[in-house]
């Protein structure tokens, strides 16, 4: 009779998902490392340029929060391509990882993926940013929140692909929403009035008002920057549920 | 307990129709069940089943007596399965393919990096450990996947049309690493390469439009079939025509006469006799698989019936 193993790695769970989707592809393509250190700063220097300098801090700010948020929409691309083209993700239900415990590997490969920039922009945010300890304790759990509602999007999405096309299609939609209609690279005044209401459909406005008030580049008043935690922190908090409870681990 | 039990087992996606009906059956957990039918019968969605990838829409299957839809986290414990179109990810080398999925599996890094040189000995990759996956032959990168689930030390395994696309050399060393296996395993084969259930398996269900027609060893199979013998000949339908049994005619010009043990060797010797060529042969799985789905897979070669 083989040994059936009671107690399982978890560290091992969270490892092999950091290893196949960040470290491997990475080592084995340096190139991805290059792309990835690139991905945020096209619109930030755009915006630089544009503003003559005078928005640098905001786009610092806001290329850490787009940075944050293609993590989510990349995990939902990437766990769509290793279930449907590699078949992956049914090898790894039959076993014993838990939907919880890939989700949560596959979460920390994509900051691993996404490290190199976030580093940069860190160092960016030191040298252009003067604000408080305490604002950047602000942007960090800001980013945190948003990297939860983001992941756990992409994950529950992942789990209704059944083609790479449909990712495709997930990806383009959910880039749209989160990416293009929220100010997070210049304040929101600069969005005529009536869009504006627009682009409080996304969760990103809200991440976007809390760090340019942390960092001191725009001001809102606190119940405002308090309606703001409130919507990311429950927007994430719903979306983490509905990741651990409705994704598709066994399908219908 | 090590016995799959299946009842009443029905998939129906959405609002369409059933991919699977009423399956019901119960065979041992060990050796080779290969489980055959033409593309589209159900057997990729009775593997996912109870491979715990799919739900069922009704019915129940137990294996080792642990509830398959209700304990899906239980069972997984003790299987491992290589789906119908896996393939080892492009980017990984064969070594990392199986350590990942090792660590998945929970295993220490070292203790996954020791199983995977082992399975990768005991299924002959140990040359293509460090190449991309991307590199390796279709019959290696089967391999990388089925050492994969090998190296996890689960009892069960499901592998799903494993040899589908190899070529034959690469087919039957699969087959050979299977036979290797079955005193340690139990596999859960799909396959539409009746001579490869023939060759592997110990107990074969045949399964066509959602149901379960046949199950059973060969020689069971063999006993649902009245007609047990094969003769194969060039001459017309008047020298070889059988008083039971059936005849047909191929596009190649060959009779082919479906009869009786008894009947079978008046024929041959009425044909030695006029010293015509001929073959006999008893029933393959092929035959018995025809038999019982009622539809030959080569209509176009033995497809007019011409007496019975």
């Amino acid at each position: 009779m083989l040994m059936i193993m009671e107690k399982r790695n978890r560290g091992s769970q969270i490892l092999a998902s950091i290893l196949v989707n960040a470290i491997y592809a990475m080592v084995n393509y340096p190139i991805v490392l290059i792309s990835t250190l690139l991905a945020p700063f096209s619109l930030l220097i755009v915006i630089t340029f544009v503003s003559h300098g005078a928005l640098l801090p905001i786009a610092i700010g806001g290329a850490l929060i787009m940075t944050i948020i293609g993590a989510g929409t990349s995990l939902q691309q990437d766990l769509s391509h290793l279930k449907n083209d590699f078949k992956l993700q049914d090898m790894i239900v039959s076993s014993p990882t838990t939907a919880r415990m890939y989700l949560a590997g596959m979460a920390a490969s994509e900051i691993i993926y996404s490290l190199p920039a976030l580093l940069v922009l860190a160092a960016l945010a030191g040298l252009y940013i003067s604000a408080p300890a305490i604002a950047f304790l602000e942007i960090v759990a800001v980013l945190a929140v948003m990297f939860v509602f983001s992941v756990s999007l992409g994950f529950l999405l992942s789990t209704f692909t059944s083609d790479v096309v449909q990712s495709w299609a997930f990806a383009g939609i959910v880039s749209t929403v989160l990416s293009a209609l929220p100010p997070v690279y210049y304040p929101i005044s600069y969005i005529p009035q009536p869009l504006q209401y627009l682009a409080y459909l996304s969760p990103a406005t809200y991440a976007a008002e809390i760090l340019q008030n942390a960092i001191g580049a725009v001001t809102f008043s606190s119940y405002s920057i308090a309606v703001d935690w409130l919507v990311i922190v429950a927007i994430a908090a719903v979306m983490a549920f509905l990741a651990i409870r409705k994704s598709k681990w066994r399908e219908d | 307990m090590e016995r799959l039990e299946c009842s009443r087992i029905a998939k129906r996606y959405g609002r369409g129709a059933y991919a699977l009906r009423d399956i019901s059956l119960s065979i041992p957990a060990s050796g080779i069940f290969a489980l055959i039918g033409r593309n589209g019968a159900g057997k990729t969605t009775l593997v996912r089943i109870l491979a715990t990838q799919l739900s069922a829409t009704s019915g129940s299957a137990h294996i080792d007596g642990i509830d398959v839809l209700r304990q899906a986290q239980k069972l997984r414990e003790r299987i491992a399965s290589v789906p119908q179109e896996a393939r080892a990810v492009g980017w990984l080398t064969a070594r990392q393919s199986m350590v990942s999925y090792l660590l998945w599996r929970g295993f220490g890094y070292s203790e996954a990096v020791e199983k995977a040189s082992r399975a990768a000995k005991q299924l002959g990759i140990v040359g293509s450990m460090d190449l991309p996956n991307r590199m390796l032959s279709g019959g290696n990168k089967r391999k990388v996947l089925v050492a994969s689930a090998v190296a996890s030390g689960a009892r069960i395994l499901f592998l799903d049309e494993p040899t589908t696309g190899l070529d034959p050399i690469s087919r039957k060393e699969l087959w050979d690493i299977l036979m290797s296996l079955k005193g340690k395993h139990f596999i859960f084969l799909t396959t539409h390469y009746l001579e490869e259930a023939e060759y592997l398996a110990d107990k074969i269900g045949i399964l066509d439009g959602g149901r379960l027609k046949a199950i059973g060893t060969m020689a069971e199979l063999r006993k649902m079939v009245k007609r047990h013998y094969i003769i194969r000949t060039l001459s017309d339908g008047a020298v070889a025509r059988p008083v039971s049994g059936t005849l047909t005619r191929g596009a190649d010009g060959h009779y082919q006469i479906s009869t009786t043990e008894s009947e079978a060797y008046r024929i041959s010797k009425k044909l030695i006799k006029r010293g015509i060529k001929f073959s006999m042969n008893p029933l393959t799985l092929d035959d018995i698989f025809y038999y019982i789905v009622k539809k030959p897979i080569d209509a176009d070669d033995y497809g007019k019936e011409e007496s019975r």
